[in-house]
């Protein structure tokens, strides 16, 4: 089974069997509008709970990506190298940006659910 | 955010659905619904209409008007004929910018257009040196629109018929339901198009009988921006400020040739000095070689991993379908096609020196 988390930076986790795929939310990725270029982790590296994971760059920013929970990097979205765009058509999907093997479990408990991430976007109007 | 001003087209960018941001002390839209990208390429292949009634507008007339105006910029405002515009400069003592500018000669009078953070300091220059023979007025009832593209003329003549007649940079007053305009052909796109001046109260029922012309979009900062950057043009503040000079900044075209030798606008020793002997540091266009986009104030390197400069604008550009930028290396470094290594985020990105502009400029000359 999955459940996805969510965080107030606007990333999402999805984790099954160990492994969470993370990536942008929806809001996140029209606040930062069209994405030009995403910058990744290469698969081995050390992500730590709040830290830098990544960086998205839209045409008029970059902005960083914060992991959700710490871990390993053991796999990366290579498509967003040609197709960032991806992440503006599909933030909770094609657009995932790395799969982490997550070396505490329990930090997911601190994270949002679903309900609780869209009343946290509803309060930020 | 209260104290934030607006422009006479403020409820026409809500209605549209604009994200409104803090510029210069308004609150301006950055981007509309369609979003930069669209927005920026729209431009290029058809037309767009931009909000820029933020900036300063002013006039001024009398018997010393061109004296006055070239007391205080680089331009040759006493060869500037009617229904001509000219780009200059406000310089400082130190041979600094202190604002660029534009400057029409209406015939009984001269307008002029500057940056909306600079206006303030700009508009007590022009009124501290009014006088008897030179009057200043603000046109703060004013509104100016863009409407820049392959397609402004055919969407502006038919509106404002007469301004296709008007060649690059050409000036002239025209009437549009009773509201007088001012109407250049000129912009901060590279491409064709013209800016107009039109009073507060008939903006918004212009700027909806613009948008309900073919092929006009509205367009936001945003694109703006990224619109400038490809045509390599400067921003105030960013690219050129108080300590960089028109020589640095490849600006010497903006320094007319009578004043070359006559000067008589402040800072004119400096500008003298860089001509003959050239600047410490020159303004360059940059390419860099991967996808990843490098912005203002990342530093530059040479091949070699020297220092030799920084980045003042940068990002991703529509058109290229790249990343470009701009920024001030020493001298030396300043060839085109040579390597640099630009350090974002602690790591050097290849990139090479570039001529500017990365899109051709496709003005209307003639």
């Amino acid at each position: 089974m999955s459940d996805t988390k969510f965080t107030e930076e606007h990333e999402w986790i999805r984790v099954e069997g160990g492994i969470g795929t993370i990536g942008i939310t929806d809001y996140a990725q029209k606040q930062l509008g069209d994405v030009v270029y995403v910058e990744l982790p290469e698969p081995g590296r050390k992500v730590e709970k709040g830290k830098d994971m990544a960086v998205v760059e839209s045409v008029k920013a970059a902005s960083e990506v914060y992991a959700p929970v710490s871990g390993e990097v053991v796999e990366i979205n290579a498509k967003l190298k040609d197709e960032p765009a991806t992440v503006n058509a599909a933030p909770m999907a094609g657009g995932w940006f790395v799969k982490i093997r997550l070396s505490d479990p329990k930090e997911l408990e601190g994270l949002l659910s679903e309900t609780a991430y869209r009343d946290f976007v509803r309060g930020l109007h | 955010m209260n104290s934030l001003l607006r422009t006479p087209l403020y409820d026409l960018h809500r209605e549209l659905g604009a994200r409104m941001v803090p510029f210069a002390g308004y609150e301006m839209p950055v981007q509309y619904l369609p979003g930069i990208l669209a927005e920026h390429l729209g431009t290029r292949e058809a037309a767009g209409l931009f909000d820029v009634s933020h900036m300063g507008q002013a006039w001024v007339s009398g018997p010393k008007a061109a004296a006055m105006l070239e007391s205080l910029t680089t331009a040759d405002i006493a060869g500037l004929g009617e229904g001509r515009q000219r780009y200059t400069l406000f310089t400082n003592e130190q041979g600094g910018i202190d604002d660029d500018l534009m400057i029409a000669n209406a015939g009984d009078l001269y307008v002029v257009v500057v940056n909306a953070a600079c206006k303030t300091a700009d508009f007590a220059r022009l009124q501290g040196a009014a006088g008897a023979g030179a009057r200043v007025g603000i046109l703060d009832d004013h509104a100016l629109l863009a409407l820049q593209g392959p397609k402004a003329e055919s969407a502006l003549e038919p509106l404002v018929p007469g301004v296709g007649r008007l060649v690059f940079m050409g000036a002239a007053r025209f009437v549009w339901n009773g509201a007088g305009l001012f109407v250049t052909r000129s912009g901060y796109t590279g491409e064709d198009g013209f800016e107009i001046s039109v009073p507060a109260g008939h903006a918004m029922r212009f700027a909806r009988a613009l948008l309900d012309r073919p092929g006009v979009k509205p367009v936001g900062l945003g694109a703006r921006d990224s619109l400038r950057l490809e045509a390599g043009l400067c921003l105030y503040g960013q690219d050129i400020d108080a300590s960089t000079s028109p020589v640095e900044a490849g600006l010497e075209w903006a320094v007319a040739r009578r004043r070359r030798g006559t000067g008589g606008f402040p800072g004119f020793a400096r500008f003298a000095r860089e001509l003959a002997e050239g600047p410490r540091r020159r303004r360059v266009g940059i390419r860099p070689d991967g996808r990843a986009p490098a912005r203002a104030h990342a530093e530059i390197k040479d091949a070699g991993g020297s220092s030799v400069g920084e980045i003042t604008s940068g990002g991703f550009g529509p058109s290229v379908d790249g990343p470009v930028a701009m920024g001030y290396v020493a001298a030396g470094a300043a060839t085109p096609g040579a390597a640099l290594q630009l350090v974002v985020r602690d790591k050097a990105l290849p990139a090479r020196i570039v001529s500017l502009p990365f899109v051709p400029h496709r003005y209307r000359k003639r």
